[in-house]
C-alpha cells in the first residue's frame, strides 16, 4: 500500500501551489490516474484526508479520472485500446506496440480558496 | 473608508473569498523522478552500473546475488544495497562473502524510494564500485512505481509462484528489462510451471525483454545470466566513455 506515500507527494505539489497563490484553503484536486500507473483510486481516496490531516487542504475533495489504456502498433501503424494484462495490437495481434496512455498518475488541477489580501488589488 | 490605501471599502467588513482554479498536470511521481534523476548523475559520474532487483518475498534475490558475487566479485567491485522492512539479515549474508553492503529497513514502507537510496548511498563509495546492486523490498506491486536511478530494472519469478505471474502484475513486468526464472532445480516437483506461458504472458505485455531461467543452488544457468551483467557492465562503460567524449569535443 504505497498510495500513502503517493498523498505525501500529492499533498507536498499541491500545498506548494496554493501557498504560492497565497490560499486559505484548498477545495478540490482533479487527478488522473491510469489502469497501469499502479495506484488503486480508492485507496488513494481513502488515503488522502490521512495525509492531509491539519493542512488548509484537509477537506479537499478528491476528483479521479480514470484514463483508458491506449497502444500504438509499430506493425499496422494504428492506435487501439488495450487491456493491462494485454497491451497487443487489437487489430493485427502484434505485440509490437507501444503505451500511448494509461499509466498516467497526473495532478491536473487544484480549486483554491485565495486569500483576500492577494485577491484584492488596490488602485 | 480603508485606512491603508484609502480604496474606498469600508474597514472591517470581510470581502467573500475568491476561488481559482489552477491548472497543473503535474507529474505525482515528480518529486521521486528528481532525487531519481540526481542518484543517476551520482551513478554516471562515478561510473557505477546499477542494477535493480525485484521479486515477491521469497523468490530468491539474496541467494542470486550470493552466487553472482563470488563469481562476480574475481572481476569487477561490487556492493549491494538490501531494502527490507526489518532485519539485518540479508545484509549478514552479503557481508559474509566480503561485498560492501548497506541495509535499509524501511519499517512498514512497502518499497524503497529515491530519497532512502540517496541516504544509503552517503555510507558508500561509489567511485570504488563498478557494480551496484540494489535488492528491493520482496513486493510484486509497490516497488514498481518508485524510480531509484537504477540503470536496469530485473524482475525475478520463482517457478514456486506460477508462470501467470506477469499477467496478474503487469505494471511491475511489463518494465522489466530482464526476467530471471529462478529456482529452476525445483521444477521437476512443481509440475505445472511452464516457462514458454510465462514467457507467451511477457510477451502479450508488449515486452521485448530477454528471459534467463537459472537455479542459484544448482548454478544451472547462472553462466547465461553471468554473461548478461557483463555485457551491460561492459555496454554502461562503452555509452559512459562515448559520454565524456561527446562532452569532450562538443
Amino acid at each position: 500500500m504505497h498510495e500513502l506515500s503517493l498523498c505525501r507527494s500529492l499533498l507536498h505539489q499541491t500545498l506548494e501551489v496554493a501557498a504560492r497563490h497565497r490560499a486559505v484553503a484548498v477545495t478540490a484536486l482533479r487527478l488522473q490516474i491510469g489502469p497501469l500507473s499502479g495506484v488503486e483510486p480508492e485507496l488513494l481516496k481513502t488515503a488522502f484526508p490521512l495525509a492531509a490531516a491539519g493542512t488548509i487542504a484537509e477537506s479537499a475533495v478528491l476528483n479521479l479520472t480514470a484514463t483508458c489504456i491506449e497502444v500504438y502498433c509499430k506493425s499496422c501503424n494504428t492506435r487501439c485500446q488495450a487491456t493491462p494484462s494485454r497491451l497487443c495490437c487489437a487489430t493485427c495481434g502484434s505485440c509490437s506496440t507501444q503505451l500511448v496512455s494509461g499509466d498516467e498518475l497526473m495532478l491536473e488541477s487544484v480549486e483554491l480558496t485565495l486569500d483576500q489580501p492577494s485577491a484584492i488589488q488596490c488602485p | 473608508m480603508c485606512v491603508d490605501c484609502g480604496c474606498g471599502k469600508p474597514p472591517g467588513i470581510p470581502e467573500p473569498h475568491e476561488t481559482a482554479t489552477i491548472s497543473l498536470f503535474q507529474n505525482l511521481h515528480q518529486q521521486n523522478q528528481d532525487l531519481a534523476a540526481h542518484n543517476r548523475e551520482h551513478f554516471r559520474s562515478s561510473g557505477t552500473l546499477v542494477l535493480n532487483l525485484m521479486s515477491s518475498p521469497g523468490a530468491g534475490k539474496t541467494a542470486l546475488l550470493e552466487a553472482t558475487l563470488r563469481t562476480l566479485q574475481k572481476n569487477h567491485r561490487c556492493a549491494v544495497l538490501e531494502g527490507d522492512l526489518e532485519t539485518e539479515l540479508d545484509a549478514q549474508r552479503i557481508r559474509a562473502l566480503d561485498i560492501p553492503v548497506v541495509q535499509i529497513t524501511t519499517g512498514s514502507t512497502c518499497h524503497l524510494d529515491a530519497q532512502l537510496v540517496h541516504k544509503a548511498l552517503h555510507s558508500m563509495n561509489l567511485a570504488e564500485i563498478d557494480i551496484l546492486f540494489i535488492e528491493n523490498v520482496g513486493n510484486l506491486v509497490c516497488p514498481a512505481s518508485f524510480d531509484l536511478g537504477q540503470h536496469l530494472d530485473i524482475v525475478l519469478l520463482s517457478v514456486t509462484e506460477g508462470d501467470d505471474k506477469p499477467a496478474k502484475y503487469p505494471v511491475m513486468f511489463r518494465t522489466a528489462d530482464l526476467l530471471v526464472i529462478s529456482k529452476l532445480d525445483l521444477l521437476p516437483y512443481v509440475g505445472d510451471f511452464r516457462i514458454d506461458r510465462a514467457e507467451n504472458f511477457l510477451r502479450d505485455l508488449a515486452s521485448s525483454a530477454p528471459i534467463i531461467s537459472l537455479s542459484a543452488r544448482s548454478g544451472l544457468g547462472l553462466d547465461e545470466w553471468l554473461a548478461w551483467v557483463h555485457a551491460q557492465k561492459a555496454k554502461s562503460s562503452v555509452d559512459g566513455a562515448m559520454a565524456v567524449e561527446n562532452g569532450g569535443t562538443g
